[in-house]
């Protein structure tokens, strides 16, 4: 009896769903392509990247299931720890155009400043220029012997500083490129999250005689801070996946040895690239993509349990 | 929006009589000086790519290197073209761009306000699920989408360089948020009155509304597109295909040692959307902020 009324109540609840979606078509199918899409494109090939991880493909003869070989090989493959680190460093190196793009919003959105305009655009200009193109023009900067950048070191009695052939300077020149053209970004994105402030704070602040260290730490960087979080998450992303900057400047496409003197330079991704469409071994591919994936969690975990909530 | 700007506007005016109250007249000296030095910082390797175009290796590796135009331009031009079907490759990165751009544009509004003006069960938290999925690193399925390409025969074709992102998640979540506040509901009630047909409010009554977030968005996915690297070098394999950007990584092969002919190729590749970044800046910078404004 119980069961009979529930099981009506089941029905009559789904009637009423299904009844709700159709008296609601309109906006299902107006939101209907980014699922549809997503399914297909997005969802399918982040699950079957598991899967794949498990067995050893070379795209042509039959998939193989190999159980846990892919990770158990990835724990005592060097060149995939040498990977990890390279692409941790230059995570954390390269964390700094943060910093910088924090200084340069405070300091433009302090109300009086002219040419402010100006001054955002000209450093949102490296993100619209290909990575690729500016790679290239970096690389011929960073010559050895007649590079842009070591004479002007050499003006200041400095170098020269072999940036892209030894295993010491390689990524510390990938993180210039790297800061150079995203600090720009920030700025523009922190300037946006600045704005949302309301102006009588600093107002408030000024008339009781608070000096910019005061203004800085007690009124723009709480204020901020869901802004804050939101970029240092993204550049936890962003920098673990660098690809571009250091394939192209340590080796390009067709370097039989990825990542420069000593794979100084070579990021996962990097290596990731090489093996799945050089060396052809997918699983293998697959295997470091979903490591690199729970490395990424793992960071964007530990900063939202570390600095996230207490930065005040 | 206005209101806040004038208000804005005011304040800059009588603060600038108090300028150096909370940075000092040496701060504020310190203050432009960084200010100036990074937008030289950022500026300066476009500069030297100008330069460098119209030299050749050897008068680049004179010391001290030049800072004035060469004469190699069209030496540097005429090798670059012989190289690499180069226009054909820039009219390749326009197709993908312009098509995708297009795509964004239709779907993302569409979707935009499908969220933003309708009430329907599971639409919060259908949004959700939407801003969660950016937040997966793409990575993750990268070997697997190259998989669904071949078996669909898309390889070496321009189809998963514009369809997979022809809805993205930002550019919804970002008409969503526009649309929120541009648009007042009762604009649609009536139209609705009228009898107007939801698709036909949406192509009428919404978009012509909304062009200045499209604008954004659509400059936006643009660039993302004509910069975009590794996934169009994993799918296209002729050069004649190659977008420019994987043209461009080919010449450093084919041309390692010819820093002229290299930069020139680089220069024409960035040329075109920073002289579109540059005209449209104002307007496009005021747009990125006003979305974050309303976002936050």
């Amino acid at each position: 009896m119980a069961s009979t009324i529930a099981g009506a109540r089941t029905t009559a609840h789904r009637r009423s769903t299904l009844h709700e979606i159709r008296r609601n078509i309109w906006p299902y199918i107006f939101i209907s392509p980014f699922f549809i899409l997503f399914i297909i494109f997005g969802l399918f090939p982040y699950l079957y990247a598991f899967y794949l991880s498990f067995n050893e493909w070379d795209g042509i003869s039959e998939m193989r299931w190999v159980g846990l070989d892919n990770y158990r090989m990835l724990l005592t493959d060097d060149l995939w720890w040498k990977s990890l680190y390279n692409s941790i460093w230059l995570m954390l190196v390269t964390g700094i155009n943060l910093v910088i793009a924090l200084v340069l919003a405070f300091m433009l959105n302090s109300g009086f400043v002219r040419f402010k305009e100006a001054y955002r655009t000209a450093y949102f200009t490296p993100i619209v220029a290909s990575s690729v193109a500016v790679a290239m023009i970096f690389g011929g900067m960073f010559g050895l012997r007649y590079g842009l950048l070591n004479y002007f070191l050499s003006l200041i009695g400095l170098g020269p500083v072999d940036w892209l052939g030894s295993a010491l300077w390689i990524k510390p020149a990938i993180a210039l490129v790297v800061i150079w053209r995203y600090f720009g970004w920030n700025t523009v994105i922190y300037l946006a999250g600045l704005q949302s402030i309301p102006l009588d704070l600093y107002d408030a602040a000024k008339v009781d005689g608070a000096r910019w260290k005061d203004i800085f730490f007690h009124i723009t960087l709480p204020l901020l801070r869901p802004t804050i979080t939101f970029t240092v998450i993204l550049s936890i992303i962003g920098g673990l996946q660098l690809f571009e900057e250091p394939l192209m400047l340590a080796g390009g496409t067709s370097s039989s040895s990825p990542g420069g003197t000593d794979r100084a330079g070579l990021t996962v991704m990097v290596n990731l690239y090489a093996n799945a469409f050089v060396y052809v071994q997918f699983g293998y591919a697959a295997a470091m993509s979903v490591a690199l994936f729970v490395v990424i969690i793992i960071f964007s975990f530990l900063y939202h349990r570390l600095l996230g909530k207490n930065l005040t | 929006m206005a209101t806040m700007t004038s208000r804005r506007a005011e304040r800059d005016k009588a603060q600038s009589s108090g300028r150096d109250r909370v940075f000092g007249p040496l701060g504020t000296m310190l203050m432009y000086l960084a200010l100036t030095a990074m937008a030289v910082v950022a500026a300066f390797p476009f500069y030297w790519m100008l330069i460098a175009s119209t030299h050749r290796s050897y008068t680049i590796l004179n010391l001290p290197p030049p800072l004035l135009p060469g004469e190699a331009l069209l030496q540097n031009y005429n090798e670059l073209m012989a190289g690499l079907p180069f226009w054909r490759n820039m009219f390749n990165s326009l197709y993908v761009g312009t098509l995708s751009t297009v795509l964004v544009l239709f779907f993302c509004s569409l979707g935009g306000y499908g969220f933003s003006k309708f009430q329907f069960p599971g639409r919060d938290q259908l949004f959700a699920l939407m801003l969660a999925t950016m937040m997966i690193p793409g990575i993750l399925g990268i070997i697997p989408s190259f998989m669904l390409m071949k078996w669909l025969g898309w390889l070496n074709t321009y189809l998963p360089l514009i369809v997979p992102g022809a809805a993205s998640a930002f550019g919804i979540f970002w008409m969503r948020q526009y649309i929120d506040s541009a648009i007042p509901s009762d604009l649609m009630d009536a139209a609705r009155i009228d009898g107007a047909h939801e698709f036909r409010i949406y192509w009428q009554v919404v978009l012509p509304v909304i062009t200045p977030a499209l604008a954004a968005l659509a400059i936006m996915t643009f660039m993302g597109s004509w910069n975009s690297f590794f996934w169009p070098l994993v799918i296209l394999k002729d050069a004649e295909k190659y977008t420019l950007p994987v043209a461009l990584a080919s010449l450093q092969n084919l041309y390692g040692q010819e820093e002229g002919v290299r930069t020139l190729g680089a220069t024409i590749a960035i040329l075109p959307v920073m002289i579109v970044f540059l005209m449209s800046a104002r307007r496009f910078m005021a747009g990125l902020t006003a979305g974050a404004v309303k976002g936050g």
